[in-house]
């Protein structure tokens, strides 16, 4: 154990120094290569411009490296070993595919993914809208939106502990210790072992993932509900608008674009959400989704990195949409240069 | 916008009952775990974790002192000693003599049995049974009662979870990963980020197009090929596969398309006039990063170490495949799992390994909130 301590410390100096020494010395051995001090004018201007040339790349290389390594090959990789056969061997064309298509638990994964889809965005953000503007209205509104914040910070598989425990089966006449079957016995009724409710467990897992988002939602809501020009709400009021219609003619109009942008970003979420069907259900009772199949098929029998690479590609062709949309986004505003 | 708001009283009366209800809602899950964690593991499964701050009483049934435990006084026969054993906590506040009447008597009152027989059963436990003829017979007369335990809190879960269930290691093992993987990424992500701001060369527009692309690859598209990569470089040099080292970069690289996403948006946002009057007084891109960029952006820095350490400290995908399972590697996410499938319901066990795996993220959310928030929305509202 010390050990460890001792070599993450080490390591942590070689990796940090490592890096800094990179940049510094890549830095001076353009400056020796090509002086830009100490030397006459035109060979000066003319090292500074070779300098120009060569010193973004130093700045830049090792991220690429590492993107290169770490996310564009992968991307690439996992493209052809979905057309190869578990042990990516032989080309087996659209076999995988096929597979996929033919497959029940598959099925059943893009079912969930899609029922996933449809409610954990909107209710986060939904939700969130909903405390952002009520929160504003209150002395203790800020200390409201942490508590509401805080599940952020805990893992997928913390909260999926936590709700385990509120889920908690005890057979009839027993004590419930779970607080969902608590209420639900001391209302008359039966309790029931919600995570094995073919259907609606769907809603019992989602549910974790709404708890953790909500809070996102919440704050990047509430600072776009600030950034609303007070005029405009003032005028509305004026003219004798409800506070409804206010609510929706003329604050939601103008964080449309704000509400796009949480919804795309937990929709990315939903499509890699892995942890809580893992830890939960690992994809029994009919609650598989796409990530945790994915995950399951690299390892299932020893591993099939063909059913598992087309598992992947699938997720990536459900992203696309949202990818081309944002570079795009991007492009407009850096007015693409 | 507080002009929207309805000015009554039963409508400003409304909104503060819906933000403590959400309020509630949000926090009581992670109160539940919070409280069993400190709580007995036997009165865990008893009672609910929310009558724990009240006094729980639970029925029990023990047996009387048999008829060599009797003493003669005053031509009665008379037996006495306590239900409750010593040191124990709990009052005594009904008993019975039969199971279907485990509360008929109340505590302190004399209950009068068969053949002329008395039993008295005080609040702590102690009692006298007398009769006008001597006991006989092997076995004691069997009573049922009713004790009520005051609320007990012990830290026993923590100290069992930490030692014995490989908790404590696992924590070392978690920090041992996200320290390194938390400031790698920062460096390399700087330099680049300045570059692309700051910086002309030919390719930039395309560079930054593509780590927006990379921003929304899932996580997924990246585990088979590096799976492959690692397993194939640790059997060609003869090392393990599944090393920190493995880790560490593995979360540089997922990390660095939002690394520099988010320290180019800001760097470029810094003041023009800054970085040219430095030029002019002949400072390098270096000098003018290390000396001018670097403090100024201190505070999308903290951003995204916050971040990036949140995100590594609560993974699981990554650290279930790069990562071994032995406990010289696995991380806490890993290893609560790994309780979940083994320890399923000792809830002991499982509330207090939560607690532990949370309550890191929660100090450092808690302490720097302002930062997370500021990168949150520097994040996601485009280019902040």
């Amino acid at each position: 154990m010390a050990a460890q301590i001792f070599s993450a410390i080490l390591v942590i100096f070689i990796g940090v120094g490592g890096c800094v020494a990179y940049f510094w010395g890549a830095n001076k051995i353009v400056d020796v290569i090509f002086p830009s001090r100490g030397v006459s004018g035109a060979t000066a201007v003319d090292n500074l411009r070779r300098q120009g040339l060569i010193r973004p790349w130093l700045f830049v290389g090792p991220a690429m490296i590492i993107l290169t390594i770490y996310l564009i090959y992968p991307v690439v990789e996992t493209l052809r070993l979905s057309f190869m056969d578990r042990g990516s061997t032989s080309f087996v064309g659209l076999a995988n595919y096929d597979w996929a298509i033919g497959d029940r638990e598959f099925r059943n994964s893009i079912l969930n993914n899609v029922l996933w889809l449809a409610v954990v965005p909107a209710a986060c953000t939904f939700l969130g809208l909903i405390i952002a503007v009520l929160t504003d209205k209150i002395w203790w509104g800020t200390i409201a939106k942490s508590l509401i914040f805080l599940p952020l910070a805990i893992s997928f598989v913390g909260a999926s502990v936590i709700w385990k425990f509120i889920y908690e089966y005890r057979g009839e006449g027993q004590v419930q210790i779970g607080i969902l079957n608590a209420l639900i016995t001391r209302l008359g009724g039966d309790p029931q072992v919600w995570i094995s409710l073919p259907f609606w467990n769907n809603f019992f897992l989602m549910i974790i993932l709404i708890w953790i988002q909500t809070g996102f939602a919440m704050v990047i809501l509430s600072s776009a509900l600030r950034g609303i020009p007070e005029e405009t709400i003032e005028a509305a009021v004026i003219d004798g608008a409800s506070p409804f219609q206010i609510f929706w003619k003329i604050m939601i109009p103008q964080i449309w674009g704000t509400i796009a942008v949480v919804w795309t970003t937990i929709t990315i979420l939903v499509l890699k959400v892995f942890d809580i069907v893992l830890t939960m259900t690992n994809g029994q009772w009919n609650s598989q989704v796409l990530a945790n199949l994915m995950f399951d098929w690299m390892f299932r029998g020893g591993g099939d990195f063909g059913r598992g690479a087309t598992i992947a590609i699938i997720i990536m062709i459900a992203v696309l949409p949202i990818m081309i949309w944002n570079i795009r986004q991007a492009n407009k505003e850096t007015g693409g240069h | 916008m507080a002009s929207s708001t309805g000015k009554s009283f039963i409508g400003r009366f409304g909104v503060h009952l819906a933000v403590l209800f959400f309020v509630a809602v949000w926090t009581v899950p992670t109160l539940g775990i919070l409280i069993s964690s400190l709580r007995d593991k036997d009165q865990i499964v008893a009672s609910g974790w929310w009558t724990s701050l009240s006094t729980s009483s639970q029925t029990a049934a023990g047996r009387l002192g048999t008829a060599k435990d009797q003493a003669e006084k005053d031509g009665k026969f008379i037996i006495t000693g306590n239900l409750l054993g010593a040191g124990d906590a709990r009052t005594v506040t009904a008993y019975g003599v039969r199971s279907q009447e485990p509360t008929k008597y109340k505590v302190g009152a004399v209950a009068e049995l068969d053949d002329g027989v008395t039993l008295q059963v005080n609040e702590d436990g102690s009692y006298v049974l007398s009769s006008p003829k001597a006991f006989e017979g092997e076995r004691g007369q069997r009573v049922y009662y009713e004790a009520s335990a005051p609320p007990r809190f012990t830290t026993d879960n923590y100290r069992a979870v930490l030692f014995s269930e490989g908790i404590g290691r696992s924590f070392l093992n978690s920090l041992t990963v996200t320290i390194p993987a938390t400031i790698i990424p920062i460096l390399i992500a700087a330099f680049a980020a300045y570059a692309l701001a700051w910086m002309r060369f030919p390719g930039r527009a395309l560079l930054i197009a593509v780590i927006i692309g990379l921003l929304v690859v899932p996580l997924q598209m990246s585990l088979i090929p590096l799976l492959k990569l690692y397993n194939g470089v640790g059997a060609f040099f003869g090392v393990p596969a599944k090393t920190y080292l493995g880790i560490w970069l593995a979360h540089t690289g997922f990390g660095l398309p939002f690394a520099i996403y988010l320290l180019r948006s800001y760097i470029a946002g810094l003041p023009r006039e800054i970085m040219e009057s430095a030029r002019i007084d002949g400072a390098s891109d270096f000098e003018i990063f290390i000396k001018i960029v670097l403090p100024l952006s201190f505070p999308v820095l903290a951003s995204f170490a916050i971040f990036q350490f949140l995100w590594v400290w609560n993974d699981l995908l990554v650290a279930m495949v790069f990562l071994g399972t032995e406990a010289d590697q696995i991380v806490l996410t890993a290893k609560l799992n790994a309780l979940l499938g083994s320890r399923g319901g000792d809830w002991e066990i499982l509330t207090t390994s939560a607690f532990v795996t949370i309550i890191v993220p929660l100090i450092v959310f808690f302490s720097l909130q302002r930062y997370f928030v500021r990168g949150l929305l520097a994040g996601s509202v485009k280019g902040g």
